[in-house]
């Protein structure tokens, strides 16, 4: 409640300093006052982003864990040698099932692969899946229940049977229809069947839109949600009286609004859909072997969960990973949301 | 002061919701507990696998359908438990005449259905009858094509069933006529597909007849009840001829899919047994195997590739010769598979009865890069990039198929300097893709269905649907033929050496990768009447658990 | 009569979905009877496809399926034989429905007083712990969550049993690990609910007429806050009430959770096209009750 204090008391006229407590103006000189900095709203929301300790930390663990992706193969490449061959993912060797030390540093699998070297390439692969498949559900989601929720009435009820239609038809058997029909269709143009390369870069690119496909439809309810209690508001209402249509009304008014809620519910589509990948995988449709994904290694670790022996480095690290990007995913969110929505200074 | 009442007041009202919610957790549990029926614990509990698929004798072509069939239907004969060799079933005798193919099958006297009636030679001729005929769609009805015109009778081209090989001579005698002498007949006739059904039950109520309740049985069991996916409980039939031998009153069989959680289930003593080799975790088995309620025994089963040979480059045996040389089984069978099983050279496994198979290909990089070059693909170079596709593992399985595929891309790169990618493919699509042959290279298996060499071998004859390689040798299919059409083991066993050679050391239109075996869980001191056998058949009647205090 | 005139479009719905899901399934390649042996002769191929009309044009199959459901019948399960989609309903719905209003009331239970917490303290600890675990809750997957309980209660300590649905004792666990995933995300829906509720117009009104704070919290703002789950509490219910693969997988419960899975993954197009009805109907009836709350909770809304 602190920084709503508003400086009355220290009105300033333009290049002029003055003590006096209170100088009446006339109404036409409003517009020289300039009672305190101004910034503008990106700069604000940019300082009370700042202040979130949780945001910035994961920000910063971002940011790093990108970099990290990102030079891995380049260090791998550069380094060459012994070093490279240890840490290239898909390397075998027989040294199955080392515990962390010094040469493997996060340990091994079955078949010897260096896991922290597995863990950095699969991040570029579960991160993909989580950006794209969200966005995707983002824009879907977001267009569809926003128009749904405010124009109401037969659009309203005809638009939310189509989600409840899509909802209700099992996920799986559209995700295999998806990718391996519409696989099997491109694989006949001459296009991709001459590159198994391309038909490769597809059959993953397929994965990315069959699970956006399937995720924005709790996205749109929920907006649709926000959107039947917002449009019936003052401003709504004003906005409205002054002359706005309903694409006015809707840009500027609406989705700003829903913008906390979806926000919130963004920073939980992603590891939705990074777990929905993890979960295909575990049935055979995800990622293709030998490349990794966090949500294969996560389903090879929990296959070591048992009363007997634990290779606890196969569980702990990739789920250790994929468990705080999510965390700062999350946080990020929040901050982000906190940041920007005008009515939840506190 | 007023931040405890505020407090006080918070922790209230939170407490009012955790509470409601609370309580109707509660009051669910209990309400619906009082719901469920309280019944008697099992004599046994076993762990038998996934859920079957059927339990109508006829039509199950699985491990895990045919151990549970095994335990409610029988046929005229029935395997030891020592041994897995044919003994007298529901006959207790039969002549078998000079020339090996007509077999005289007299059924004991006084055998009657669970439910009373009597089991007559009628009901033997209906039931392999009905197996052979194409409207019940049996899976295995190709065992009992040694019978005369039981082919013909299946495929469509003959509707009258007296045509078909086995008769009712009087209401104890079954008489079966054979194409050609058949020396494993007596094996088949222990197959649950010549088992035998109640006709009175299928004729009233048709496909629902398994359902029906009392359901009549011929085999030491009957059906309590089949819960999908929770278990299927058996109880003792006091009316079977055997009955005072049967060990157990009450047998309950539980389908679990995941081996974690069939491992768990047994260290927390929930079940007394599991077998089923798809349940151990692959990853324990180093441990497991020193253990003594682990039993790992030789099985009749192998883990081979299947080329498809109409696709270049597949198509020169040299390319596939030079494949097999380059791979080292010993690695694979050490790393991944880990149970201590046999690399293959060749593709009957040893112990099979009265064969030897001869020697296949063995590690030898160097010849194998020789034959490369001659093939046109000195170092790899020019060779096409090409797919190994492999099925997913059932979720919570293991993931076999996938990390010996992972070694063997790696063993041919480094050996042979080729790259091959892997496909995983969705069981379903797997299996269609093997049917159409359109794959380059492929995992495969296959389990004998009775213990004899021909299992294996007639595999690859050119017409067989089994074979998915798109091989065909007619001096292979002459020797098949010869053998089978020869009444003397010894130059029977022959032939078929002749043609296995032809099979893993010429042709090699598949690599024999290792012979499985089977593990089964149990505890020696505990459980009695289980003894490890080729064909892990353990009859249920025979086992015994002895109960604390005994 | 706007929710008799939603009654009555749902029938109409339900026959879209039906038709849908039954076109999806049999696009997919690979059928019900595909297995890694080879059926012995291309006869028996014939006779199979012909006795469960496998060979007829799609439409015709969905139209003779139109007929039996008009019976009450839901067709024969293609994967396992002899027994009914009516027994496999039968046998598991039960089950689940258990499973699942048991996960509902421990996610709702743990997660609206932890969404009131963060709420009514944000800014403080209580905020940030509450979120930390309501965000954890909902990052780790179901398949790790069950073993590692199992792992804990079941096997190192031994307090509960490790699978199977006998005893209340057998009924902890799983609804645990079912509804700790929904309870994180409901902590975080009804949080981000309230926030926006204490910064709305009433409630600040409410607070300038001297309403003490946590009357205004629970009585003013709970109404409002709690939209946002009801939304989602909507499909969650459906989700849950439908059992969940993963966990009834795990703990070898005799649900149809695993059926819905398994049944695309063995092409049983019966099953699969009923199962799909079945999780429609639970739907529609659950987003009916869902919206029917709404009016009930914010006067503002109103359906034309």
């Amino acid at each position: 409640m602190n920084d709503k204090k508003v400086e009355s008391s220290k009105l300033r006229v333009e290049g002029q300093k003055t003590d006096a407590p209170f100088v009446p103006v006339s109404v036409s000189q409003l517009s020289t006052l300039n009672p305190q900095p101004q910034f503008s709203p990106g700069q604000r929301a940019w300082q009370r982003f700042r202040r979130n300790r949780f945001a910035v930390i994961s920000a910063w663990y971002l940011v790093f864990l990108l970099l990290a992706i990102i030079t891995w193969p380049a260090i791998l490449k550069i380094t060459g040698g012994s070093f490279a061959q240890i840490h290239n993912p898909n390397q075998l060797s027989d040294a199955q099932f080392a515990p962390p030390g010094v040469q493997y540093w996060f340990g091994t699998d079955v078949h010897g692969r260096d896991v922290f070297s597995r863990i950095l390439y699969g991040a570029q692969i579960s991160l993909l899946v989580g950006i794209v498949g969200a966005g995707v559900s983002l824009v879907i989601g977001v267009l569809w229940g926003a128009i749904a929720g405010y124009v109401g009435g037969r659009v309203d009820s005809a638009m939310m049977r189509v989600v409840d239609v899509l909802y209700s038809l099992p996920t799986i058997i559209f995700v295999i229809v998806l990718i391996t029909t519409l696989g099997e269709m491109l694989k006949q143009t001459h296009f991709v069947g001459s590159s198994p390369a391309l038909a490769r870069a597809l059959r993953v690119a397929l994965l990315f839109v069959g699970l956006g496909a399937v995720s924005w439809l709790t996205m749109a309810r929920i907006v649709r949600g926000q959107v039947l209690s917002l449009r019936t508001r003052a401003f709504v209402e004003a906005s409205r009286a002054l002359g706005g249509g309903p694409v006015r009304i809707l840009a500027r008014h609406i989705i700003p609004n829903v913008f906390g809620v979806v926000i919130t519910y963004l920073a939980l589509t992603v590891p939705a859909i990074i777990l929905y990948e993890s979960f295909l995988s575990y049935l055979g449709l995800g990622v293709q072997p030998p490349m990794a994904s966090w949500g294969t290694l996560i389903a090879e670790g929990v296959g070591q969960i048992n009363p007997i022996r634990i290779y606890w480095w196969l569980i702990a690290f990739p789920g250790g990973v994929l468990v705080t990007t999510l965390l700062a995913l999350n946080f990020l969110g929040d901050g982000l949301r906190d940041a920007w929505d005008v009515k939840s200074r506190a | 002061m007023a931040i405890f009442q505020r407090a006080r007041r918070i922790f209230s009202r939170a407490r009012f919701c955790f509470g409601t919610a609370g309580v109707f957790f509660l009051c669910g549990v209990i309400l619906l507990s009082g719901c469920l029926r309280r019944e008697a614990p099992a004599d046994l509990t076993i762990i038998n696998g996934g859920e079957p698929e059927s339990l109508d004798p006829a039509i199950v072509t699985g491990q895990v359908e045919i151990r549970a069939v095994r335990g409610l239907f029988e046929g005229l004969t029935r395997l030891d438990p020592k041994n897995a060799r044919s003994i007298p079933g529901l006959a207790e005798s039969w002549e078998i005449s000079p020339d090996g193919r007509v077999y005289t099958f007299h059924l004991r006297p006084n055998l009657t259905w669970s439910t009373g009636e009597p089991i007559t030679a009628g009901d033997v001729v209906y039931s392999w009858v009905r197996a052979l005929n194409p409207a019940t769609a049996s899976g295995y009805a190709g065992l009992l094509f040694y019978l005369k015109n039981a082919r013909d009778f299946n495929a469509g081209k003959i509707k009258d069933t007296s045509l078909v090989g086995v008769q009712a001579l009087d209401q104890f005698t079954v008489r079966v006529d054979l194409d050609q002498p058949t020396a494993f007949f007596p094996d088949v006739c222990a197959m649950p597909v010549a088992g035998v059904v109640p006709r009175q039950t299928i004729e009233k109520q048709g496909d629902r007849w398994l359902m029906a309740k009392p359901l009549p049985v011929s085999g030491p069991y009957e059906l309590v009840y089949w819960r999908l996916n929770d278990k299927i409980r058996l109880r003792k039939n006091p009316r079977y001829w055997d009955a005072v031998n049967t060990q157990s009153k009450i047998i309950d069989l539980l389908p679990v899919g995941s081996p974690n959680t069939a491992l768990n289930l047994y260290e927390c003593g929930q079940a007394d047994i599991v077998w089923d080799k798809e349940l151990v975790p692959g990853q324990l088995l180093d441990v497991l195997i020193r253990r003594p309620d682990f039993h790992a025994f030789s099985y009749l089963g192998d883990y081979f590739i299947r080329f498809n040979v109409t696709r270049k480059p597949f198509d020169d045996p040299r390319v596939r010769r030079a494949f097999a040389l380059a791979i080292d089984k010993e690695r694979i069978v050490k790393k991944i598979s880990r149970a201590g099983e046999q690399p293959a050279s060749h593709i009957v496994p040893d112990g099979t009865a009265h064969y030897t198979s001869p020697e296949g290909l063995g590690h030898d990089p160097e010849r194998a890069r020789k034959l490369l070059a001659e093939a046109g693909y000195p170092g790899g170079r020019g060779f096409p990039r090409f797919e190994y596709v492999f099925s997913a593992p059932a979720s919570g399985g293991d993931k076999l198929h996938e990390n010996i595929a992972i070694e063997l891309q790696q063993m041919w790169h480094d050996e042979l300097g080729i790259q091959m990618d892997l496909r995983q493919l969705e069981a379903k699509i797997f299996y269609t893709v093997q049917a159409h042959l359109d794959f380059d290279l492929s995992r495969s298996s296959w389990t004998g269905d009775y213990d004899d060499a021909n299992t294996f071998l007639d595999l690859f004859t050119s017409d067989d649907g089994n074979n998915r390689t798109g091989w065909k040798n007619a001096q292979y299919d002459e020797l098949i033929g010869r053998a089978n059409r020869e009444p003397d083991l010894k130059a029977r066993e022959k032939f078929f050496q002749q043609a296995e050679t032809i099979l893993v050391r010429d042709e090699l239109p598949i690599i024999p990768l290792y012979f499985y075996v089977g593990i089964n869980y149990y505890d020696t001191n505990k459980i009695q009447g289980i003894y490890p056998n080729i064909l892990d058949c353990h009859p249920l009647q025979a086992i015994h658990k002895i109960k604390t205090g005994e | 009569m706007y929710f008799l005139r939603r009654i009555l479009f749902a029938v109409p719905l339900l026959l879209v979905i039906s038709a849908l899901a039954f076109a999806l399934v049999h696009l997919a390649p690979g059928g019900p009877f595909d297995r890694e042996r080879a059926p012995a002769s291309p006869e028996i191929e014939r006779a199979l496809k012909a006795k469960y009309h496998l060979g007829e044009p799609v439409w015709k199959q969905y139209c003779r399926y139109l007929g039996d459901l008009a019976h009450g019948d839901f067709g024969v399960s293609l994967k396992y034989r002899n027994h009914t989609v009516n027994d496999i309903i039968a046998q598991g719905l039960p089950v689940s429905m258990l499973l699942g209003a048991l996960a509902f009331g421990f996610a709702m239970g743990v997660g609206l007083p932890v969404g009131f917490f963060t709420a009514a303290r944000r800014g403080r600890w209580p905020d940030y712990a509450g979120s930390f675990l309501a965000t954890l809750a909902v990052c780790v997957p179901g398949f790790v969550v069950a073993p590692l309980l199992i792992l804990f209660f079941s096997i190192k300590w031994k307090l509960l049993p490790v699978g199977l649905w006998e005893t209340p004792w057998h009924m902890i666990l799983p609804p645990v690990a079912l509804g700790l995933f929904f309870a994180g995300k409901v902590a975080r829906l009804f949080r981000e609910g309230m926030l926006s509720a204490m910064q709305s117009e009433f409630v600040t009104a409410a607070r300038a007429k001297g309403l003490g704070e946590n009357r205004l919290l629970l009585r003013h703002a709970f109404r409002i806050a709690v939209l946002p789950v009801v939304s989602y509490s909507g499909p969650m219910l459906a989700d849950l009430l439908t059992g969940s693969f993963v966990i009834e997988n795990i703990f070898q419960i005799p649900g149809i959770g695993v059926f819905l899975v398994n049944s695309s993954l063995n092409r049983d197009y019966t099953v699969v096209v009923s199962l799909s009805l079945l999780y429609a109907m639970l739907l529609i009836g659950m987003n009916l009750v869902v919206d029917f709350a709404y009016t009930r909770l914010d006067p503002r809304v109103k359906y034309e």
